[in-house]
């Protein structure tokens, strides 16, 4: 059979051991000693966790290496094939299709956030009913992302004329909510829906102002460890982190809530 | 004896490494999902909105580019003056910046807060978030791309054609006009069709700049990379789009600068 193969196969052949000889040059070593290969856990986080994990890496043992991305791009990577050890998303339906298609383990709801409006510190705007006006500008997450359907969940409980108005004024639509929020700090928009933590992290350049509680702003942050995680010991002890811990301190630190009781099922 | 071959076959598997490396990922893009999806993602009314965005901005970007660019190429070509060289340096920098830099930098000079948002805002200019905006990025990066080309091209006609042109009676606009684009054509049209294929291929400094609002700033990249997380065929189909029209300006640009050769020798 091997004497037989075409030349275009034999061509495909010696392109894939070109790339797995080119991949396995960046790829790093297995071998430690728990199990898990050795190096940094690499985690895939939703862009709002930025400032919490980054806090809860410098104390855990081993380090760990984040990619921070709109939670949905984070998964489509992972359906794709990419496998961090952990994938910490700014939903639970995410975690879960994870789950279902056998790519993540079961998920556990670690953290809870609020969606908030977000505008500059020295903005007029003091109410949702204020976007509501002509003439404003907002940005909003793409139908996608997490934030981004937390968003148009919150628009959907507005009354339709309400949620008309503020849609009218939406001028862009981020892939995540550092885009969001980048697009308020340097003025391009009034007004954004991001999570209460991201106006904590912007350092006073942005001024929160809370939705009704009718509205139902709540999130819910799922993580789970990704199967065939190169990383699996290290990854469940992350994970352990984020419940009870320095995860867990991290996370309030940061200003999120302790994860919400079962109500919400991932 | 046997060395030397051992030598001409390691240059070869390099060849075919880097062949392999290069195009794996440009065949991947048809070979994911079956043709006919790709074509059925294509009818998808966001996916039209996003051709037609990035076909109107990139037009327009070019048209700017080229018309701005060519008299500024044909000074750069032309005249020797204190601090060309580093007028030419310049103008490449927008080449190596990385797009995201580009962006901030746009930002930090066009938008609302920016170096030049006051003088902005009082003439009534609004970029940021806007078609406008993105047609600014587009320039932006795509510039360098035919400023060096136009360069090149004027700086290859040969000095005595311009200088026989002027003796014949035309002032220097009429040499410009009637003999050193008409002589630099070939160059002219490689460098705008490598702008172009650069302005299509913008993400970065657009999304920064300009945002991503369907119909209005959310061009073929932008669009290829809203649709990642939940629609792959879709993403698959709009850069098989992009993959096509690229190739063919590349396509474009070796057959400008083959007849440019041609003519050259002809000569």
């Amino acid at each position: 059979m091997v004497a037989r193969m075409s030349r275009r196969t034999r061509t495909l052949a010696a392109a894939a051991a070109c790339l797995a000889l080119a991949a396995s040059g960046c790829g790093g070593t297995s071998g430690a000693s728990s199990g898990d290969a050795s190096g940094p856990l690499v985690v895939s986080a939703a862009a709002s966790l930025q400032r919490a994990f980054g806090d809860y890496a410098r104390s855990f043992r081993g380090g760990a290496r984040f990619s921070f991305a709109g939670s949905d791009e984070l998964a489509a990577q992972i359906r794709e094939g990419v496998k961090p050890d952990v994938f910490a998303s700014a939903n639970t339906q995410l975690p879960a299709a994870l789950h279902a298609a056998g790519l993540v383990g079961a998920p556990v709801v670690f953290a809870g956030n609020r969606l908030v409006l977000a505008v500059p510190h020295d903005s007029r705007i003091a109410s949702l009913a204020d976007v509501e006006r002509r003439n404003l500008t907002i940005a909003i997450g793409s139908a996608t992302v997490p934030i981004g359907s937390y968003t148009r969940g919150v628009l959907a409980r507005l009354p339709a004329p309400a949620a008309r108005a503020i849609l009218a004024n939406v001028r862009s639509q981020e892939p995540d909510v550092k885009g969001i929020v980048g697009k308020l700090t340097q003025g391009a928009v009034d007004a954004g829906f991001v999570y209460a933590t991201d106006v904590d992290a912007a350092g006073g350049a942005l001024r929160a102002i809370a939705l009704p509680a009718a509205l139902k702003p709540d999130a819910a942050y799922g993580v789970a460890v990704v199967t065939g995680a190169r990383r699996p010991a290290a990854a469940r002890r992350f994970v352990a982190g984020l419940l009870r811990g320095d995860g867990a301190r991290a996370l309030r630190a940061a200003g999120f809530e302790p994860p919400p009781v079962p109500a919400s099922s991932p | 004896m046997s060395g030397s071959r051992a030598f001409r076959a390691l240059l070869v598997l390099a060849l075919a490494c880097v062949l392999a490396f290069l195009l794996a990922p440009v065949v991947a893009i048809f070979t994911h999902t079956s043709p006919a999806q790709l074509v059925r993602a294509l009818g998808d009314a966001s996916a039209r909105d996003a051709l037609w965005l990035s076909l109107r901005t990139t037009a327009l970007a070019l048209a700017i580019v080229v018309v701005a660019g060519t008299p500024a190429a044909y000074l750069l070509a032309t005249r020797a003056f204190r601090g060309r060289a580093v007028v030419q340096t310049l103008i490449e920098l927008p080449l190596v910046l990385p797009p995201a830099a580009a962006g901030i930098g746009l930002l930090a000079a066009l938008g609302p807060h920016g170096l030049l948002g006051g003088v902005l805002r009082d003439a009534h200019v609004e970029l940021v978030l806007q078609t406008a905006g993105v047609v600014v990025a587009l320039v932006f990066v795509a510039s360098p791309f035919y400023l060096r080309a136009a360069e090149a091209a004027f700086g290859a006609v040969p000095p005595n054609v311009l200088g026989a042109a002027r003796t014949l009676g035309s002032d220097e606009a009429g040499a410009f006009a009637r003999v050193a684009i008409p002589s630099a054509r070939a160059g002219l049209l490689a460098g705008a069709a490598l702008a172009w294929a650069r302005a299509l291929g913008e993400f970065g400094a657009t999304l920064m700049f300009a945002g991503s609002l369907r119909g209005v700033t959310q061009t073929v990249p932008l669009a290829i990379y809203d649709r990642f997380a939940t629609d792959l065929p879709g993403a698959l189909a709009l850069s098989a789009v992009l993959v096509v029209v690229s190739f063919a300006l590349l396509l474009a640009v070796k057959l400008a600068t083959g007849l440019g050769a041609l003519g050259v020798a002809a000569r």
